[in-house]
């Protein structure tokens, strides 16, 4: 009896707990979200590469705020994709923040972005990759605020230890076999490989596929042309021509190079900044991937400064992205943490600035961007543990299994 | 006189509701409330824009339990797979750490043992120990070229690569025995989306370590509970059972474990309990990775909520957990029950 009361009482109270908080909970739909006028306070959330990358932005927000009489704040998150998911569940997201390619299809998708992409001047100038890849519905939503494409990257001492010349880094794959042959005679790991579809997928684009059509609407995993693209990994991983970061006791091929145990590695122009930090003594070369049956190929990275379609600044943050997407900015950017302009305007001072890295933003040209559609990353995952046992496992029933699930995932 | 009597007992209820009223209402708030609301997230299709008690949220009944259970997909694939992960982790985590910890009770509760609060501090330190920091540290103690792997190495074994290492403990057995390709039969049929051979795969490498890990920091707990019960343990008893002649192992057989029974389902159902949410360990150490093979439920319902935006499914993954927990306590208790002989 006095339990059955408890029990009353405790519903009783959730219920009018609920109804409590039902007010608090009610949102305004994302158009009227109302607009502030005057001088506003941005709150901006930018998943950092590292200090570096915070400190060059918060300076060019304090130079944005102080010039435009507004207020700007800027803060690094600790996981970015947990961070934004809860501010949009609590109805409450920064105006601006960044937004991974990878994810972009996910919150367009759910129609948490703002699609301002073409209200910012110029913005044919982005590379046209770029811009696929931040299109959703046929709508730019957002501008790219940089770049990365992966290179091949060679060590010079391991190589000329091998026996090879500057003549012998391979442009085919053909030729990427022959030298992985030499440098294993001569007792190093040839190419140190990451294990996930960043890495693998540029062997499937040299090949002339990839995991979903152009437009992101059919799978297109179950195909000779990626069929063939991961037969000839496993070879590479069943030769021991390659290897993963995990079996070099890496926790990325990054690593792996830089502590001199793989004389080559495919990695993006953020490997500059890792090599400088950790490993300042590594000499270091920088080639285009070698082009496979169907030519060149690459994967790039990137990601665009998100607005939030229900932020209240909407103008004051356009503008925001705006000041921060100029080539001079972007410029500004490469120089304070290595990464590479989005604008195509950019793209001769960046070469000069950067001779070095000419090879990483010549890829734009070939490179595929990440799949661009929503609810894939669990597919892609999967994707990713199939790769994990490549060396052991069929190739063509990976492929059924991705084409199946992202099948699924696309609701076709 | 009854009226009187009834009266004051009257007083004495509206006290009792008014003292027991701000724990009543915490609960409800912070307890039973969000509970409730995750089980309506639970039914729906909510995408994490906006509140989920807005209208306009789709209500999808049971379907993001049916993805879970019926429909052959890759949410079903990932689920099993993180059912069988935390099985074999549970089978083994349990009774490991029960028998380690009642083992450690009975040593350090011996009475000759010299510096007792010198051991019972060492065994206790890893409970104390915040959970991510001794997960770091067991990462580099298993890392390639780590302590466990030199260890190994000075008698001659190459250790494996161990968060690396994606193979079934119960797969490598076979593999010694010379059964290195799977059998037909279990590979072509299956169960829920998995096939037996994975099925029977057993903890992988990976696992194992993070199973070491758990037994190590857990016993500890344990070991004082079981140290309190036992220093409850009447001495007469045990001296009545030296003078019948019971020998060492049948002292504890029949006199220790009996009179300690409630602290032993204590400690099964605290474990049991704790091992099928196991999160921190698997977030900080593996996220899942090898191959799937440390993922669990409960990584999964956080893996598949907040970073595949399905709010819905990764809810219902939890309320699957938590009645496969209620399922585990109510069989164990039946087992432990007392028999009428």
């Amino acid at each position: 009896m006095i339990r059955k009361t408890v029990l009353a009482a405790m519903a009783a109270g959730a219920v009018l707990a609920s109804a409590a908080c039902g007010s608090g909970f009610d949102d305004d739909s994302a158009d009227s979200a109302q607009q502030q006028s005057g001088p506003v306070s941005l709150q901006i959330l930018i998943g950092s590469s590292g200090q570096a990358e915070t400190t060059a932005v918060q300076e060019a927000a304090a130079k944005w705020a102080s010039s435009s009489g507004n207020t700007a704040t800027v803060t690094p998150a600790q996981d970015l994709t947990q961070q934004l998911g809860q501010a949009f569940a609590g109805d409450s997201p920064p105006d601006v923040f960044y937004v991974d390619a990878g994810r972009f299809a996910d919150y367009a998708s759910v129609g948490a972005l703002e699609p301002y992409g073409d209200k910012i001047s110029n913005s044919n100038d982005f590379y046209e990759s770029l811009r696929t890849t931040f299109t959703y519905d046929g709508k730019l939503y957002c501008a790219p605020k940089d770049f990365s494409t992966l290179g091949l990257v060679v060590n010079t001492d391991l190589w000329s230890k091998a026996g090879l010349t500057e003549a012998d880094v391979p442009t085919t794959w053909d030729q990427l076999t022959s030298v992985s042959q030499k440098i294993k005679a001569s007792g190093t790991v040839p190419l140190a490989l990451g294990d996930t579809r960043d890495r693998i997928g540029a062997f499937m684009v040299q090949a002339g596929g990839w995991i979903t059509s152009a437009d992101g609407k059919t799978a297109t995993a179950d195909t000779p042309e990626n069929l063939q693209a991961l037969q000839y990994v496993q070879g590479l991983l069943k030769n021991k021509y390659a290897e993963y970061p995990k079996a070099m006791d890496a926790g990325w091929a990054g690593e792996a190079f830089g502590k001199g145990k793989a004389a080559m590695t495919i990695e993006g122009n953020w490997i500059k900044g890792a090599l400088k930090a950790d490993f300042p003594n590594v000499k270091y070369t920088v080639h285009p991937l070698p082009a496979g049956p169907k030519g060149q190929g690459t994967l790039s990275f990137t990601t665009c400064w998100g607005i939030a379609a229900k932020s209240k600044n909407k103008d004051a943050a356009v503008k925001f992205v705006e000041a921060m997407t100029t080539a001079e900015q972007q410029l500004a950017y490469a120089t304070a943490f290595g990464v590479m302009p989005s604008r195509q305007s950019a793209g001769a001072q960046f070469t000069q600035q950067f001779p070095t890295d000419k090879a990483f933003i010549d890829g734009v040209a070939y490179a595929q961007g990440p799949v661009n559609a929503p609810k894939m990353d669990s597919v892609l995952s999967d994707f990713d543990t199939g790769l994990q046992g490549l060396t052991s496992g069929d190739p063509k029933a990976l492929l059924a299994r991705v084409q199946k699930n992202t099948e699924a995932a696309l609701g076709q | 006189m009854s009226r009187k009597r009834s009266a004051v007992r009257g007083g004495e209820a509206v006290a009792g509701w008014l003292f027991v009223a701000p724990v009543v209402v915490i609960l409800g708030l912070f307890l039973l409330l969000p509970i409730l609301m995750a089980l309506w997230v639970s039914l729906t299709g909510w995408n994490g824009q906006g509140s989920p008690f807005r209208s306009g949220v789709p209500f999808v009944g049971t379907d993001n339990y049916a993805s879970l259970l019926t429909e052959d997909g890759l949410p079903r694939q990932d689920f099993m797979t993180s059912i069988r992960n935390n099985l074999y982790y549970v089978l083994l985590v349990v009774p490991i750490q029960t028998a380690l910890a009642l083992g450690l009770a009975l040593v350090v509760n011996q009475r000759m043992l010299k510096s007792k609060g010198f051991f019972r501090t060492a065994f206790y330190f890893p409970s104390v120990t915040s959970s991510v920091a001794i997960s770091v540290v067991f990462l580099f103690i298993f890392a390639n070229s780590g302590a466990v792997n030199a260890l190994l190495g000075m008698v001659g074994i190459q250790g494996p690569v161990w968060f690396n290492d994606s193979r079934g403990l119960i797969h490598i057995l076979l593999d010694t025995v010379g059964v290195n390709s799977p059998p037909r039969a279990l590979v072509d049929h299956g169960m829920l989306s998995l096939t037996w051979w994975d099925w029977l795969a057993g903890p992988s490498v990976a696992m194992s370590a993070i199973i070491a890990l758990v037994v190590w920091t857990t016993s500890g707990t344990f070991m004082l509970m079981f140290l309190a019960a036992l220093q409850n343990v009447p001495q007469q008893v045990e001296e009545a059972s030296l003078i019948d002649g019971a020998n060492r192992w049948q002292r504890l057989r029949f006199v220790t474990i009996p009179m300690i029974k409630p602290t032993v389902f204590l400690v099964l159902t605290l474990g049991l309990i704790s091992t099928w949410h196991v999160f921190d360990q698997i977030y900080v150490m593996s996220q899942g990775n090898p191959a799937k093979t440390t993922l669990t439920p409960a990584f999964l319902s956080y893996r598949t909520a907040f970073k595949d935006f399905e709010y819905g499914r990764g809810a219902a993954i939890s309320f699957v957990l938590f009645l496969i927990i209620v399922v585990m306590t109510l069989l164990q208790r039946w087992i432990l029950r007392e028999r009428k002989s």
